[in-house]
């Protein structure tokens, strides 16, 4: 069995910032939390570089995957970060499952945590089930996996995560080096559908924590309809906006919910909102374009903007299974420690 | 019950009347109050009541209780609706229309009254405007008057087409009763679950703004001016609902309403932990609200308190929250709450005023509409019915959900301590609650 990284004896070194039990909103991480995070998915980032990219951290832990909803990479990417820490994998098919035959989400919650799970990773369309959930489990950990319009924390991290990649390899240095100091006075521009969005709920909480400066640019019809103690500001025209931008996390417009009807059309969407070709020019050199996915390519972006290095899109995806194995450990691994990041304690 | 007539004598409260209330023990004998005075004698035979530091009032008169049967009976009967309303110092409750199948015949009406025949307070119903509820066409609103239903509503929707509404006002002010509207254009408010503003926007659950509550009162009130049928509107929640009341009523028109107490005691952001007991119809809305609408209590603009009390069995309120079904109870906490919400703003003896003589006036049983000897909302004096409500103001209790009268536990206030209990409930002159307990 290999000796400890560097990366790895840092994990293992460091005093602990305890988060858990439960990973219901960006709000319960703080910005010691996220740091925390971001912190422990470099080194997972590191574990992943390796030819086998699995380690026995989480070992005889039962992690299962809920899903309500539709969703592909975020399933994905959190039984891919379980079984690299060899995490046993639940995976409930909502579409299977008894769901179908009227049992309630309670009931299926207490039936699952009966079998002994760990963890919950829970996607749901309403807006607070996961806050409920965590009220009824036990002694499971819950982790919103996205809830309705409400949050989506784990896709917030990723974009930090991200964020500081792109910001450290820009001054040539380790991301870990920048610790979240790179956020201080960073300007966000959040565009688009920000009422129904839950990443852009979990975006505000995270970059606003961090000390960033957060900019909502929008629809005012897709706005929340009360900014009432929103740590943003509101900017009414897109050009502008990006032009002072360092980061812009576009969103989707989510048109299978309804929100088609709050603008005229598609095209004076895009005409207003949509990084453009014609709108791209304007976003400073260094500026980063965050999509949290699936991507509209014509409506929300334009095709060949979608293409430009400055959209780090590939690297979320990427990036999500590294941070989404630091938030299964922190609120998972608190106990076995790292007994055996390496395998070689004892 | 009991062998012949039944003697109580409510000892050492004080009484109240017009003008505040006033040491006095109350003699009921065979159903009518026969003494009101101080020292009173106790007749042979009689069962004495203590009444020390409680203020004595008539029987209080809800204008808006779901009892869910026919239909519900999972979630309520008109049983335990009547008894949990009895435990909360109601001596009279109009039941709402929407059962299933809803109180929009005489069939349906006949089955609730029957059942209410027995029940621990006297039982009303409010007809449907329309058949089903659908907001179509008229329900035999004279058939259902010719039964002595002199209130009619949709409530748990509004009549949606103005054309219809105007109708039936027209056809009820033809027949003398008065129609009742639960505001709500459901253009504005449908998918919404909460009240639509910061919290809504926080917590990312959509939204029913105010606006769709004030668009159809302002509409509903043009039609009063237009057929000049009285009307009456249900749980008024917003401050822009009291300001179009308020003008309404300094213009004359003949309408009434009521706030119930949770929109006076809670504020949507009670909905911030997702825990759908907080889910109501109207919504709970912001301070601002709830300061208009006691406000609005105090001086007159809005008449009186009703429950809306909305019983959902455990596992309807067990969902995600905006699958879970609106309502909460209210009969066994409202006096408590209104007192509580209202102190300082209006004196107990006019909170329990508007909860009696008041809702007794809009629902047409009190004294100027029965004999003194059956009418609810008092007066407590000689010659009345015996319908009281004892509640001792300085009397803390915490409702436990687990031990109330009612079917269903969708108590917001459970496990919170209140102040201001009901004591005594006397109904037709026959105690049904004794010291916070349930006879029967």
């Amino acid at each position: 069995m290999s000796t400890l990284t560097p990366a790895e004896q840092e994990l293992a070194a460091a005093p602990r910032v305890g988060i858990g039990p439960h990973l219901l909103s960006v709000a319960d991480l703080g910005a010691e939390g996220i740091a925390e995070v971001l912190r422990v998915a470099e080194a997972f980032a590191e574990v992943e570089r390796r030819s086998i990219p699995k380690v026995p951290t989480l070992r005889g832990k039962v992690v299962a995957t809920l899903f309500f909803e539709e969703s592909t990479r975020t399933r994905l990417s959190f039984e891919t970060a379980a079984k690299r820490l060899s995490a046993d994998v639940l995976s409930l098919a909502v579409a299977s499952s008894a769901v179908q035959k009227g049992e309630s989400l309670r009931d299926t919650i207490e039936t699952i945590e009966a079998m002994g799970i760990d963890a919950v990773v829970l996607r749901h369309r309403s807006s607070g089930a996961p806050e409920q959930v965590a009220r009824w489990v036990e002694r499971a950990h819950v982790i919103n996996a996205g809830d309705g319009w409400h949050e989506h924390p784990s896709q917030a991290l990723v974009d930090c995560f991200t964020v500081r990649q792109v910001l450290a390899e820009a001054s040539g240095v380790a991301p870990s080096s920048l610790g979240v100091a790179c956020f201080e006075g960073l300007r966000v521009v959040i565009v688009g559908d920000v009422r129904h969005s839950r990443v852009a709920r979990s975006e505000v909480l995270a970059y606003s924590a961090l000390g960033a400066e957060v900019v909502l640019c929008g629809p005012n019809s897709l706005l929340p309809v009360s900014l009432e103690g929103w740590p943003v500001k509101v900017a009414e025209d897109m050009d502008d906006a990006i032009a002072h931008a360092d980061v812009v996390s576009l969103l989707r417009l989510q048109a299978e919910r309804g929100s088609g009807s709050f603008v005229p059309s598609l095209r004076e969407y895009t005409a207003g909102w949509g990084l453009t070709a014609e709108r791209v020019h304007r976003l400073p050199p260094h500026a980063i374009v965050t999509h949290p996915g699936p991507m509209v390519r014509g409506v929300e972006i334009a095709s060949d903007v979608a293409d430009l290095p400055a959209v780090v899109a590939t690297r979320q995806v990427t990036n999500g299974v590294a941070v989404r194995m630091a938030v299964l450990f922190l609120l998972l691994g608190a106990d076995s420690a790292l007994e055996g990041l390496g395998g070689v304690r004892g | 019950m009991a062998e012949g007539p039944i003697t109580v004598v409510i000892r050492g409260g004080r009484v109240v009347g017009a003008g505040g209330a006033r040491r006095a023990d109350v003699v009921v004998e065979g159903g009518t109050i026969v003494a009101v005075e101080e020292g009173a004698a106790t007749p042979p035979g009689a069962t004495v009541l203590d009444a020390w530091g409680c203020l004595v009032a008539p029987g209080l008169v809800d204008l808006h209780a779901h009892l869910r049967q026919p239909g519900h009976e999972e979630a309520e009967t008109v049983e335990t609706g009547a008894r949990a309303a009895a435990l909360g110092g109601f001596s009279a409750v109009v039941a709402m229309p929407n059962t299933d199948p809803p109180i929009d015949c005489v069939a349906v009406a006949e089955e609730v009254l029957a059942l209410g025949r027995d029940a621990a307070c006297e039982v009303l119903v409010a007809g449907a405007i329309t058949r089903g509820r659908r907001g179509e066409e008229l329900a035999p609103m004279r058939e259902l008057a010719a039964m002595g239903i002199r209130l009619f509503t949709d409530d748990g929707a509004g009549v949606q087409s103005g054309a219809v509404m105007r109708r039936a006002l027209e056809y009820a002010l033809g027949i003398g009763v008065t129609l009742a509207q639960h505001c709500e254009d459901e253009s504005l408010a449908a998918g919404g679950v909460m009240h639509d503003g910061a919290w809504s926007s926080r917590l990312g659950l959509p939204g029913m703004p105010a606006a769709a509550e004030e668009a159809m009162l302002a509409r509903d009130l043009a039609l009063v001016r237009q057929t000049g049928a009285p009307m009456h509107f249900l749980h008024l929640s917003t401050k822009g609902s009291v300001a179009l009341l308020a003008a309404a009523r300094a213009e004359g028109l003949p309408v009434t309403a009521e706030v119930t107490p949770h929109h006076l005691a809670l504020l949507d952001a009670a909905v911030e932990g997702y825990d759908p007991v907080f889910r109501v119809n109207p919504p709970l809305r912001t301070r601002d609200d709830a300061d208009a609408l006691a406000r609005a209590l105090a001086d007159g603009t809005i008449d009186a308190i009703a429950t809306d009390h909305a019983p959902h069995p455990p596992e309807a309120k067990d969902l995600p929250f905006d699958q879970a079904p609106p309502g909460m109870l209210g009969l066994e906490t409202a006096l408590s709450v209104a007192l509580g919400a209202l102190g300082g703003i209006l004196a107990p003896e006019e909170v329990l005023a508007r909860m009696s003589s008041v809702p007794a006036a809009i629902a047409r049983i009190g004294p100027a509409d029965r004999p003194a000897a059956s009418a609810q909302g008092g007066p407590v004096a000689p010659g009345a019915a015996g319908h009281l409500c004892v509640v001792d103001p300085e009397a803390t209790w915490i409702p436990d959900a687990h031990r109330l009268a009612s079917r269903s536990r969708n108590s917001p206030f459970a496990g919170t301590p209140l102040k201001g209990r009901v004591r005594h409930t006397l109904y037709r002159g026959v105690p049904v609650v004794v010291d916070a307990e349930a006879l029967q």
